[in-house]
């Protein structure tokens, strides 16, 4: 059965701490929405309720990790983020410490809680922060993966975990590795990037594409920094065009991170689809995606204008 | 633990003294830095490290030592010339005090400096970092007391309330705050810049267990910190009643001085004052 990958989060952190007693679990509140309640259940000495206040909770957890333990923070990706910006950069990135910041209910799919709740500005933040790596998984399968990885790895992490069930994009047999993309579908005309959940709505453009007889590649980034800047260009290479899809404000995010990528190694036609500078609202996951033109439909019309793109740039 | 005797305090006065001839020194080659704090915990830091705290110069990682954190990152030239002076790296390093390539930033980094826990200099977040290094030390069931050194203008910081609130709420009596009450921030007096008065009421509303003391009075200074360490179910606080620049006439209860390096002139005559030698 194909569960949230909030759900995968909360019960790997269970499995995984069965094993290494230094994972600990901080929560502002939230537990029961992130699901580091079961963490909570079967290890209550090893979670501290910090309450409504995540710029302790951040510092606390800075202090922890100083002390040699593995800290999870949980909270929202809206105040992981931008109500404790600071404790991020100064206590935990800055320190290049081991904690492991965990935003939830990423993006505009953050159960109809509305643009307070709605995580548009995370990657964009994180990504700026020196030394904090970015992951975005694209369902339960890669989230179980990359929490076991980012325990391995020695150093601050910001982990995107979407509230809903998402379509399961990862192949057979998958391995995910931290700053690895994986191509989850083969094509040669044009590629589609995606991270966390819009990797499934690419799969469904790439789908509506091949109709048309475009053959669509879709390059799924759960590693948003750092990025795999070879397969950027491995894409860009072989096929005509970019587009990018994120959960996320155009700025900042996934799309700006190949961008500069393409600028810089492989000058290819890309466009970006994700919110265009604006705020959400409430909704249903359905209606929002298709509102800010995040839909597959819409990603669909992004690759037929960069492949329009590309052929003017040829002919010129 | 070593008696405090008259000759024990005697040594610990005469430590401080040189450790405030070191901050002069250091911030004037420097020509940058921050006397007025470095100056007025002084006497804090040297009861801590010279008298009070679990610590091996030789073994700056040693797991079982003391943890200090120096909230108010901007001390940091008093700071270095107490872990210099204690023997944690070579006075001469003093030298490079925020110059290029340094390991003396104007504000600690951990990853440059032996004896620094944690990169400080935002204010607000060294207490939530202490906390936490209290309760994972409490977790782990270790002996370890941390010790955290806060300024006034750093108590307008809400994190330090929700810290406060925190360490309170889970009875963390491993942690023992000093608060540096020199009365004066960058812009002036407290009491016109942001009051934060009655400031012990504030603390003791919060669940902590409060003692105020002279923070230039070194034996009044360890007994204090010595009895309040032993209060149980409750994180602690020294209120720490000190003068801004101590030692040092002209800087002394002065906001100029906050962060403003002496020159060749205020120096010799901030050496004479303290009775440093002139080498």
């Amino acid at each position: 059965m194909v569960e949230s990958a909030r759900e995968a989060l909360g019960r790997t952190l269970v499995e995984l701490a069965r094993q290494n007693p230094n994972i600990v679990v901080l929560d502002a509140d939230l537990a029961s929405s992130t699901r580091v309640v079961y963490f909570a259940q079967e290890f209550p000495e090893r979670f501290f309720q910090m309450g409504v206040a995540e710029q302790n909770m951040m510092g606390v957890a800075a202090g922890m990790a100083l002390m040699g333990k593995i800290p999870f923070v949980s909270t929202f990706g809206v105040f992981a983020s931008r109500r404790a910006c600071d404790q991020v950069a100064i206590s935990v990135a800055h320190c290049r410490l081991n904690v492991k910041i965990i935003g939830a209910y990423s993006g505009i799919v953050s159960g109809n809680n509305g643009a307070t709740h709605q995580a548009v500005e995370d990657v964009g933040i994180m990504r700026a922060i020196p030394h904090m790596a970015v992951v975005d998984p694209a369902d339960d399968i890669e989230m179980e993966q990359a929490v076991r990885a980012i325990v391995a790895y020695p150093g601050p992490v910001y982990l995107r975990a979407t509230r809903d069930v998402w379509p399961r994009v990862s192949p057979e047999g998958y391995q995910f590795k931290l700053g690895r993309a994986v191509k989850v579908r083969e094509g040669s005309d044009v590629t589609l990037i995606g991270s966390g959940m819009m990797t499934s709505q690419c799969v469904e453009a790439a789908q509506l594409l091949g109709r048309e007889g475009i053959s669509t590649r879709v390059l799924h980034m759960p590693t948003i920094k750092p990025i795999d800047i070879e397969a950027v260009i491995q894409a860009a290479k072989e096929t005509r065009g970019i587009v990018t899809a994120e959960n996320h404000n155009i700025y900042g995010g996934l799309g700006s991170a190949v961008a500069e990528v393409l600028v810089e190694h492989a000058p290819t036609s890309m466009i970006r689809v994700g919110l265009c500078d604006c705020y959400g609202e409430c909704g249903t996951n359905a209606e929002l995606l298709h509102k800010y033109g995040m839909s597959p439909q819409h990603i669909a019309e992004a690759a037929h204008y960069v492949l329009e793109k590309a052929a003017r740039l040829l002919r010129r | 633990m070593t008696l405090l005797t008259e000759e024990r305090i005697r040594y610990l006065e005469e430590t401080a003294r040189r450790i405030r001839c070191h901050v002069v020194r250091t911030i004037s080659e420097a020509g940058v830095g921050h006397p007025g704090g470095s100056l007025s915990e002084a006497d804090i830091l040297t009861a801590l490290y010279f008298h009070i705290m679990k610590i091996d110069p030789q073994r700056p990682q040693w797991e079982e030592r003391d943890r200090f954190v120096l909230s108010k990152g901007h001390g940091a030239a008093g700071l270095y010339a107490t872990l210099a002076e204690r023997g944690f790296f070579p006075i001469d390093w003093l030298k490079t005090f925020g110059r290029i390539d340094s390991r003396l930033q104007v504000h600690p980094d951990m990853h440059l400096v032996p004896g620094v826990e944690v990169s400080t200099g935002a204010l607000g977040q060294g207490l939530s970092v202490a906390l936490g290094m209290a309760l994972a030390a409490r977790l782990d069931g270790k002996g370890i007391h941390v010790y955290c050194l806060i300024g006034d203008g750093e108590n307008q910081e809400g994190q330090i309330w929700e810290a406060a609130e925190a360490a309170a709420h889970y009875k963390v009596d491993n942690l023992t705050v000093i608060l540096d009450y020199n009365g004066v921030q960058l812009m002036g007096p407290l009491r016109e810049v942001m009051e934060i008065a009655p400031i012990a009421d504030k603390w003791r509303s919060f669940n902590w267990a409060v003692a105020e003391v002279n923070g230039h009075d070194m034996r009044q200074l360890i007994t204090t910190l010595e009895t309040i360490k032993e209060v149980k179910g409750q994180p602690h606080i020294v209120i720490a009643h000190t003068v801004k620049g101590k030692g040092v006439s002209y800087m002394e209860g002065q906001s100029a001085w906050h962060g403003k390096a002496p020159n060749q002139e205020q120096l010799a005559q901030a050496l004479a004052e303290l009775g440093c030698s002139q080498e």
